[in-house]
């Protein structure tokens, strides 16, 4: 009925710790080697937290691993957005770590990352604002003790960092009652006529998916509330492959499937179509292509090769080939069956036809497309 | 008048060229000091042209430019903007009436070095007088050290634009100087220290350069005394200070090559400053640059107002509120980083994150109009012409072709060097939009070494010359750039097509690989197969065109073949659902694409085409015949396309003629749309004036075809004559009257019970009467026999059907060699 209380499980024994958790230590070593100056309730200065996001090595020795692999301006431009009261917008298409960099932001800046609203198409008003335990509302009336606040309103009061997920899925009535907490910086509470003034510390930090504009897409006056930073798909084709080729790694390990000898090159291959799909050039930058309808993004191209991987453990010779990935990318990039064929034919006869060691993957395209 | 007192010695003045602050700092430090006569950086025969600079038309950006008068086409700019303090030193010279002059090493000297060099004339990371159009790449040698790039490091920047802007650009907006001049002796300090280390930091020609400054000083010093001010690159100072003989520096600057120079101005534009054009200048932000320096105060604000307005003008929702936030962003962001005062960098993150809501797009915007800018410039009528109109005058006289104003017809021979000349300086003046010349439909007709000639002389056109000449200094250089934007700056696949022929007319070998590579692009991007389709017919021309003259034409080939594969692929799909209009002109595009591809592929044999390997140009082949026999099996292909295709295939001998049949057979099924069927018909017979030659010839076709026509129902029949009128009216009167009587003599002469069975004893050869006319064959009997050499075997019934087959296949030959 209304949102269920926020339960921190902290604990050695969670599946998954939270970032303050995980990275305790180093965010220890941060506060202590930090002299800057830092915006009120902020548990690290603007610079420590930039750090903390982009990996370092404090003068005590203390190495900091990069949490985000990106371009140190888009961390910049956040870190300051929060350190200026505006709230920040993380904008990427789907797997370019929106996610993760809020919640490690929220860890580095209140020392918490769990004031976290679940954005849905149900998403209530009561998550944004406040619900009531009714019970108490029945037996004793309208009282703050009957009020239930919401992560948000606990943030505020507390100063903390409060976390929007997936912004543009809540339904647009509710993303309403957020412009008066982000511009007001109160929310107002009419049953009891009172209201909550945020604490100095306060901010939002949401992610929204830019594939999805159209779901329920923000509010020019919501939108001016938020500075908006764009988290791009990987920069260069090395980088890429080593993201995919290590969430690949993950995920057969929990699928328990036996791990591809020979993958690696069946993973660049995978990301290199990608990349010149999406990006509309081939890699050497000298022909120009079409781009399919989809996004064509790292995590598809991680569902790609997890699933190549699961057709030669459980169907092949356990060797990752060809054909087993053909299928996938077939599927990935031929989204609209009129116009996306015509694209990925005219990849496949232009590109992929002329280039040296493709052949059995030509091949094995050709097969899977007629 | 009280002057401020001042350390002995000329009022040296070390500047970044292009620097707003170094602008400022030099205003400041003239209006203190106040010299009698002030030096700039640069070649001493523009000074006749330095009274110009305070015309009422001229605005800047201009540029300096010297060519060699024998050789436009070496060429130096010196470009300067309103926020260059050179430029702001000229200003504040002339309006003071105080003596400029230019001090650096004459351009008769430095183009002469450049010449006898090869090389990239020296590039001090600063206002470098770029050489020759043609130079490209890294000056040769050891590299040239950045002095500014050194400082920066040393300082711990990684970027040295922003440490200059910090510790520089910026400082007067920090809050002012207590001297103008402190600034200046800090640097040269720097200066001094850096080259101590580094020596001429590999740039040989400095040395030179500054003995000339030296000598050129000294020469002012007796002149004005110390009330001398300088205002050179920051490098410079440290040499011009150094205490060395005059004799030394003669020595230096004997036996100098020199050639005959011309100096002038001309319109520069903020795009060529920046540094991703042609004769860059080394600064990536102009705009931003003349914004810094125009600005009275709160630049930033300024800045951000600046932005949304032309975001605002763009019809994005930027409010005041935003403006706000962006200004307080920026400050943050820079001091985050540590930074003084917010940059352009701290500025365009801002801008970002805040009014483009993140996105790119409206960002490139703010690059392009505003830190870029597209300010152009403007040069007084008085200045002397551009080089292009002198290389033009020269071309002019060599080629005997004199302006003149009255009209006058040109007949060329393409095989006379003199006419192709001509032809050629013609051709690439109309690529610069330079309409002296149109080409007139010649009496030749269609041969390809002639061409007509409309030439007539406008006063207008020395104008259209002049803007010519920001693209370069020949004829042939500004032509080869303007092609190259052009393609760039095209929007359909037609106009990149028709500036790749252009090219070749116009002999611009260096323009067509960007012209190709534009064409690629569009061609990959296109998603129109009819664009394409449209296309390719006019780069297989071109291909066979290059061929007369003797043009490297590898790359279209290259191009033209991966046209036709896209081609391939798309096809197909794009040839259903159409309207009858639309089937027309795909009929059209297939056969213009079916011509295109027997061009591409038999140019194998003259080994000039694209396929130089024969495998390739069979695999095109098949897959374009793979192409058209899908066409013909796919019932949801328009009719007259289905028709077209199969009569491309029949024609080709790339299908049996039973199987013609059989597709026939089909496509004028009773089950057909009579409509469609007639369609089929005329894409099949119809269009060429050879169709109907097939009818005559294959009486089994034409038996299907009367057949279906007598079974078309009364009530429908009205709706299929039109279409069978225009198939039928345009054959030779000849074949319409032979088709006439074959119709008349009537379904006996084959019908569809004859289909498959071919001629056999006993029944008719298609063609020919029933049964033998045994004494006028046996007339031609012994004619025949000698003939095919035979002398026995006397039964005729043995040659009877190998004749007319034998016939038909002749026929059949030129019928092709039309389709």
């Amino acid at each position: 009925m209304t949102v269920s209380e926020t339960t921190a499980t902290v604990g050695v024994q969670a599946l998954r710790p939270h970032a303050e958790d995980a990275f305790a230590h180093e965010l220890k070593a941060l506060a202590a080697a930090d002299d800057r100056p830092r915006p009120a309730r902020w548990k690290l200065s603007p610079w420590a937290v930039a750090t903390y996001l982009l990996g370092g090595t404090l003068p005590d020795g203390t190495v900091i691993t990069p949490k985000y692999v990106g371009p140190r301006r888009l961390v910049e431009v956040a870190v300051t957005t929060l350190a200026t009261d505006r709230a920040l917008l993380l904008l990427g298409v789907p797997g370019t770590a929106k996610t993760w960099v809020s919640e490690h932001l929220a860890a580095a800046v209140s020392g918490d990352s769990t004031l976290l609203v679940q954005g849905t198409a149900g998403t209530p008003e009561e998550a944004v604002r406040y619900g009531w335990n009714y019970a108490q509302l029945l037996a004793h009336g309208p009282s703050r003790d009957a009020l239930v606040p919401s992560p948000l309103m606990r943030a505020m009061s507390d100063g903390m960092t409060a976390r929007i997920e997936e912004l543009t899925r809540i339904p647009a009535d509710v993303q309403d009652s957020l412009i008066t907490i982000l511009s007001e910086k109160t929310l107002p509470v009419p049953e009891l006529g009172q209201e909550v003034q945020a604490v100095r510390g306060f901010n939002v930090i949401a992610t929204a998916n830019d594939r999805d504009r159209g779901v329920n897409e923000l509010s020019s006056a919501l939108r001016r509330r938020f500075n908006t930073v764009v988290l791009p798909l990987p920069a260069t084709p090395d980088a890429e492959v080593d993201i995919v080729s290590r969430r690949v790694e993950q995920l057969g390990r929990s699928l328990d499937l036996p791990a591809a000898p020979d993958g690696m090159a069946e993973i660049r291959r995978v990301v290199t179509v990608f990349r010149e799909l999406r990006d509309g050039v081939t890699a050497d930058g000298r022909t120009k292509l079409k781009s399919p309808s989809g996004t064509l993004s790292t995590a598809e191209a991680i569902s790609v090769v997890t699933n190549g991987l699961a057709l030669a453990a459980h169907f092949g010779d356990g060797m990752l080939r060809p054909g087993d990935v053909a299928a996938g990318i077939l599927g990935a990039v031929v989204r609209d069956p009129a116009a996306d064929r015509v694209v990925w034919q005219e990849y496949l006869e232009t590109v992929v036809r002329e280039r040296d060691g493709w052949k059995d993957f030509y091949r094995a395209c050709r097969e899977v497309s007629a | 008048m009280t002057r401020a007192p001042r350390p002995a010695g000329p009022l040296l003045l070390g500047v970044r060229h292009h620097g707003p602050g170094s602008a400022r700092a030099v205003r400041a430090a003239l209006d203190a000091a106040r010299p009698r006569a002030v030096l700039v950086e640069g070649p001493p025969e523009a000074d006749a042209l330095l009274p110009l600079a305070a015309d009422e038309g001229m605005r800047p950006p201009v540029a300096l430019l010297a060519h060699a008068v024998d050789d436009p086409g070496q060429a130096a700019f010196w470009p300067l903007a309103a926020f260059s303090p050179e430029w702001v030193a000229i200003r504040w010279a002339l309006e003071h009436g105080a003596p400029v002059r230019f001090i650096d090493l004459p351009a008769a000297n430095s183009l002469a070095m450049t010449r006898a060099e090869e090389n990239e004339a020296d590039e001090d990371g600063e206002c470098a007088p770029d050489a020759d159009a043609d130079a490209e790449g890294p000056a040769a040698g050891p590299a040239p050290i950045d002095p500014v790039a050194v400082l920066a490091e040393a300082a711990g920047y990684d970027d040295p634009e922003r440490w200059w802007e910090d510790v520089v650009e910026h400082r007067a907006q920090g809050g002012e100087a207590v001297d103008p001049r402190a600034p200046f002796a800090a640097l040269a300090e720097a200066m001094t220290a850096l080259r101590e280390v580094y020596g001429d930091g590999g740039h040989p020609r400095d040395a030179v350069r500054e003995a000339h400054m030296r000598i050129q000083l000294r020469k002012a010093g007796k002149e004005f005394g110390d009330e001398v001010a300088v205002v050179c690159g920051a490098w410079h100072v440290p040499a011009l200070g150094a205490g060395t003989t005059l004799a030394a520096d003669r020595a230096l600057l004997k036996g100098l090559p020199k050639v005959k120079a011309e100096l002038t101005w001309v319109p520069w534009s903020h795009r060529r400053l920046a540094r991703h054009s042609g004769y860059g200048a080394g600064i990536d932000s102009p705009g931003w640059y003349g914004h810094l320096f125009d600005a009275a105060d709160r630049p930033v604000e300024r800045w951000m107002t600046k932005v949304a307005g032309l975001l605002r003008d763009e019809d994005r929702f930027v409010s005041s509120a935003h403006v706000i936030e962006a200004v307080r962003l920026a400050g943050t962001l820079a001091a985050l980083r540590g930074r003084p005062f917010p940059g352009l960098g701290e500025t365009t993150d801002a801008i970002r994150a805040v009014m483009c809501e993140g996105s790119d797009v409206p960002l490139a915007l703010v690059q392009d109009r505003l830190i870029v800018g597209e300010t152009l410039g403007q040069v007084p009528d008085t200045a002397p012409a551009v080089p292009l109109q002198r290389d033009l005058t020269r071309q002019q006289r060599t080629l005997r072709l004199k302006p003149e104003a009255q009209e006058r017809e040109l007949e060329l021979d393409l095989r006379k060097d003199n006419d192709a000349a001509r032809s050629r300086l013609l051709h690439r003046l109309r690529v610069l939009a330079v309409g002296w010349g149109e080409p007139t439909e010649g009496r030749a007709g269609t041969g390809t070494f002639r061409e007509s000639w409309r030439l007539r002389w406008e006063p207008e056109l020395y104008v259209q010359v002049a803007e010519a000449g920001t693209w370069g200094t020949t004829v042939l250089s500004a032509a080869t750039a303007r092609a190259g934007s052009r393609a760039a700056s095209a929007t359909t696949l037609a106009e990149v097509t028709a500036l790749a022929e252009q090219c070749l007319l116009a002999e611009l070998p260096d323009a067509l690989p960007v012209v190709m590579r534009a064409l690629a692009d569009r061609a990959a991007l296109d998603a129109d197969v009819g664009h394409l389709a449209d296309a390719l017919p006019a780069l297989a021309r071109t291909l066979r065109y290059g061929d007369v003259r003797s043009t490297d034409t590898a790359a279209l080939g290259e191009v033209a073949a991966g046209l036709a594969e896209r081609i391939c692929v798309a096809l197909p799909p794009a040839c259903t659902g159409l309207d009858a209009d639309g089937a027309g002109e795909m009929r059209g595009r297939v056969d213009g694409v079916h011509t295109a591809i027997g061009l591409l592929t038999g140019a194998v044999r003259s080994g000039a085409g694209p396929y130089a390997d024969g495998p390739d140009a069979d695999g095109l082949r098949e897959r374009w015949t793979a192409v058209l026999h899908r066409l013909t099996a796919r019932d949801t292909v328009a009719g007259v396309v289905r028709g077209r295709a199969t009569r491309l295939l029949l024609d080709d001998g790339r299908l049996a003629e039973d199987d013609a049949a059989r597709l026939m057979g089909l496509a004028l099924s009773p089950g057909t749309p009579p409509a469609d069927a007639a369609a089929w018909i005329e894409g099949f017979v119809g269009g060429a004036a050879g169709g109907g030659m097939l009818l005559v010839h294959d009486e089994r076709l034409l038996g299907l075809v009367d057949a279906w026509l007598t079974g078309v129902p009364a009530d429908l029949f009205a709706d299929v004559l039109p279409l069978l009128r225009r198939t039928f009216s345009a054959y030779e009167a000849g074949v319409r009257r032979t088709l006439g009587e074959l119709v008349r003599r009537g379904p006996a002469a084959g019908g569809p019970a004859a289909t498959g069975a071919g001629p056999a004893p006993g029944t008719t050869a298609s063609g020919f009467g029933p049964g033998l006319d045994e004494a006028r064959a046996g007339a031609v009997e012994p004619v025949l026999r000698l003939l095919l050499g035979l002398h026995n075997d006397p039964d005729p019934d043995g040659d009877a059907p190998s004749g007319p087959a034998g016939r038909a296949a002749n026929v059949e030959e030129p019928l092709g060699a039309t389709g």
